[in-house]
């Protein structure tokens, strides 16, 4: 098992977020987390990389208990993120983003370097010099993923990849998970999109109201179009 | 001609100093978001552990060696207080850090004392500049040329840093989104240690470069600092190019200024800053600052008028206070009269920075202000006491008014160091102004009438006009103006978009408060009989913002409770000890790192904390503490 969590609970402030959230990440998985917006999507994402300062529970990450490490600890295990607001370092350029995200190879890990991460999203190979906020929603949903990655992670937590991004661009990023895929990367990937979930993913949970109300395989969840149309807009 | 070009090349060798201590500013400021008011108290131990290496170590490779070292020490105390003290105060508000920072100051005042000294002490030549250069007939020092070939050398050595190495892009990344930077695998904490350290070691460097130049003395600390952060406001706080480029600007302007208003050259480097804070309020270089972090204001303890009960107690403590004198001698009730008027000045700044938001670090100056506005009434003009207190604090109004609009055009930090430097100037100006204000000797004979000149009588006047002011003062909070200004506090967007002009009810309350200050300063001039520039002084500010914070900020009137028992204690300290300012700095630090609720504001946590026994609301109050 590559990631599993148990009762995760969170809160901001006096607020109840996430309800003994629970699930895990095989080897080699792509799993889906899928859910309305508001569902809790994002902070089950920041809570597992110990963004969420008040939370509980349980986080294993490949066999150790992580969950009283700080974020920094937890990334450099192998545990990347990819946040959905993108967070690009906007006055740092392609070459200096990805530089800050560049960590030693780990023997149970794909390992990227820049020319293999500019042959998986070609658009970056043009603009290395360019500064992060001179570039377009997807070119930057592109850099942050490839940033992620230049940290040779074991797993990655993809945070709605495919959010505001035009069908040509998702396409691109469907090849690129599918060979993120490939090369042996566990992914978690948290989606609104059903499509775009059942291109690349082997299981689902569905996450409302802060709780886990689904999980089971992408035929599963095809067999239940009752808590697909419950729980999920389409 | 030659004279002129001389003129402009001493103003560029004070500017490598003052830039070598802003940039160091900047940066620290760039990555841990303080500004860091121990600065100038880091650039004065540079020139202090320089001056003592210089003297130890003999040769031209001794001196170089000593400066260098000197930086490299301090650097290193640095890096113990950014471990043992700042990393406790990351997440607290802006305003604890720069308090906290400036209890340190305080600290390293008296500690230089104790370790060198209290005179001023001369510094060795630099070996190899100690001669001059001849300039058409002038003279200018070849350690001046130096100077001014070092500053571009540092600056571009800076720059390389940042710009080409691994560790400036990892801090250029965490300046502008930290979680990201540690999301990334980045453990920030030594990324934080190793920019204060450098920070620091800019700091040190500036001072230890200074000792040729000028004699080392413990109060340099100051005069630096206010220099610094009138830079950073200038040039734009985080950029290096800013701090470089507003450092000759401010230099310059002092060289020059000197000549054209030789008494008050301050005023020409004022009026280049208002005049930058009106076209780009974030400086020439710097950036726009995202929606500030919240300053006080979070309120646990939900406000609410006193309830009936509670008037009757308050009522019955000033019935007290008034029947003080029947049972007090005249010693006590002078003392008495000086906690009054303190109770309204910290009230005043009180009002400012709980309701408004606006943490000045210059209120003393509406104090001072009302305190010479009184003096010139009484002794230029020979007005009657009463119309006098009526009529000073108006100079403190006035004050407020102008210094007041430009402030209020910033917030936060920016607001903070600002309102620093226009109490210094005004400070500068009482001091050099002597044919108006007698400078350094003050304005003598300011006494009061003879139906208040009993010790018992000006206590009960005192007494009185405190009352009136906090209940004043409270009565605003509780006015659509003091509901409108909270709003604007707790969420400036909001608050315009409902129709609330922030800027001018901002403006509103910096004018109140200014005035009320100059009250207090009023009364003050006719407590001690005479006003000197020490009542506009940064340490008046400072112990103002320490009543408000040991009262609770996050309080109504806690300023009350904070001023009677700081007067109380650190008069007794005074008399208690010569090291008041080490105690006083530890006593600040200590507030901020134990203690940031002030005493009323636990006293209301354990009175709500006792009334709500469910488990809920305690844990929801823990949580908010933890949160930010």
């Amino acid at each position: 098992m590559k990631l599993s969590v148990e009762a995760l609970n969170s809160y901001y402030g006096p607020a109840h977020i996430l309800f003994d959230v629970a699930l895990d990440v095989g080897d080699g998985e792509v799993v889906a987390l899928l859910g309305r917006n508001g569902a809790g999507k994002s902070t089950t994402f920041r809570s597992i990389v110990g963004l969420v300062a008040q939370r509980s529970g349980r986080i294993v990450f490949e066999g150790r208990d992580v969950s009283d490490q700080p974020t920094h600890a937890i990334a450099s295990r192998g545990l990347g993120y990819v946040p959905e607001e993108r967070r690009i370092f906007t006055d740092l350029t392609v070459d200096e983003n990805l530089e800050v995200g560049r960590q030693p190879a780990r023997p149970n890990a794909p390992q990227w370097t820049r020319e293999k991460l500019f042959s998986l999203f070609p658009n970056l190979a043009e603009m290395r010099g360019r500064t992060g906020g001179r570039m377009s929603g997807g070119e930057q949903q592109m850099l942050t993923i490839a940033r992620t990655l230049m940290g040779n992670p074991s797993l990655v937590l993809l945070d709605e990849p495919s959010e505001g991004l035009a069908p040509r661009i998702v396409e691109q990023m469907v090849e690129a998970i599918l060979t993120m895929k490939r090369e042996g990367l566990s992914i978690m990937v948290s989606e609104q999109n059903l499509h775009f979930t059942r291109l690349i993913c082997d299981r689902a949970y569905i996450i409302e109201r802060g709780r886990i109300c689904f999980s089971g395989t992408m035929s599963d969840l095809d067999a239940r179009p009752d808590i697909r149309d419950a729980h999920l807009a389409l | 001609m030659a004279f002129y070009v001389v003129q402009f090349l001493t103003g560029l060798a004070s500017a490598a100093s003052l830039f070598l201590v802003a940039s160091g500013l900047s940066i620290i400021f760039g990555v841990t978001r303080i500004v860091n008011f121990a600065h100038g108290a880091f650039y004065m131990l540079g020139a202090y552990a320089a001056y003592t290496l210089t003297e130890r170590l003999s040769g031209a490779f001794g001196f170089w060696a000593g400066i260098l070292g000197a930086a490299l020490i301090v650097a290193a105390v640095g890096v113990l207080v950014e471990m043992i003290l700042l990393r406790r105060i990351y997440h607290v508000p802006e305003l604890f850090q720069l308090l906290a920072t400036f209890g340190l100051t305080l600290m390293v005042e008296d500690l230089v004392v104790l370790i060198w000294g209290p005179s001023d002490l001369l510094g060795r030549r630099a070996p190899g500049f100690k001669g001059a250069v001849d300039f058409f007939g002038q003279n200018i020092p070849t350690y001046d040329l130096f100077l001014i070939v070092l500053g571009p050398i540092v600056l571009a050595a800076l720059w390389l840093m940042f710009q080409r190495t691994r560790w400036g892009v990892l801090v250029r990344a965490a300046t502008q989104d930290r979680d990201m930077v540690a999301a990334l695998g980045v453990n920030q904490k030594w990324l934080f240690t190793s920019v204060f350290a450098l920070g620091v070691f800019l700091a040190a460097f500036g001072g230890a470069l200074q000792i040729p130049r000028d004699a080392v003395n413990h109060a340099m600390d100051l005069r630096i600092i206010v220099d610094v952060f009138v830079v950073v406001v200038i040039g734009g706080l985080g950029s290096i190019v800013g701090a470089f480029v507003a450092a000759v600007l401010v230099s310059e302007l002092n060289a020059f200024g000197i000549l054209i208003f030789p008494k008050i050259s301050i005023i020409l480097v004022f009026l280049v800053m208002a005049v930058v804070l009106i076209v780009r309020p974030w400086g020439l270089f710097g950036k726009p600052e995202a929606a500030a972090r919240r300053t006080p204001g979070l309120t646990l303890n939900p406000w609410r008028p006193l309830t009936t009960q509670e008037r009757m107690l308050a009522l019955a403590g000033l019935i007290l206070a008034l029947a003080v004198p029947l049972v007090a001698g005249n010693y006590a009730l002078t003392v008495g009269s000086e906690i009054a008027i303190f109770v309204i000045f910290a009230a005043s700044l009180h009002f400012l920075m709980s309701v408004g938001g606006l943490a000045s670090f210059g209120h003393a100056a509406y104090f001072g202000l009302g305190a010479y506005g009184v003096a010139f009434l009484a002794k230029l003009a020979g007005l009657p006491m009463l119309l006098c207190l009526l009529l000073g604090p108006l100079l403190g109004v006035l004050g407020a008014a102008v210094f007041g609009f430009f402030a209020v055009q910033l917030s936060g930090v920016y607001f903070a160091m600002l309102t620093l430097a226009f109490a210094q100037i005004v400070w500068s100006v009482a001091f050099q102004w002597v044919e108006l204000t007698g400078g350094d000797n003050g304005i003598l004979g300011v006494w009061p009438e003879k139906w208040a000149a009993s010790p018992s009588h000006f206590y009960c006047l005192s007494i009185g006009i405190a009352a009136l002011a906090v209940a004043a003062l409270r009565v605003l909070v509780f006015s659509p103006f003091g509901f409108a200004l909270r709003a604007n506090r707790d969420s400036p967007l909001r608050s315009e978009a409902v129709g609330i002009d922030g800027k001018r009810i901002q403006w509103t309350a910096f004018v109140i408060a200014g005035g009320i200050a100059g009250v207090a300063g009023a009364l003050f001039a006719y407590l001690k009989g005479s006003v000197f520039p020490d009542s506009l002084g940064i340490s008046l500010s400072v112990d103002a913002l320490v009543m408000v914070l040991l009262g609770g900020v996050d309080t109504v009137s806690g300023a009350v409770v904070g001023a009677i028992i700081y007067k109380a204690l650190s008069i007794w300290l005074v008399s208690q000890t010569d090291l008041s300012k080490l105690v006083l700095g530890g006593v600040i630090i200590l507030i901020v790192v134990a203690f940031p609720k002030g005493v009323v504001g636990v006293l209301e946590t354990i009175r709500n904390r006792r009334r709500s026994h469910s488990k809920d609301s305690s844990l929801l109050r823990s949580q908010i503490e933890s949160a930010e």
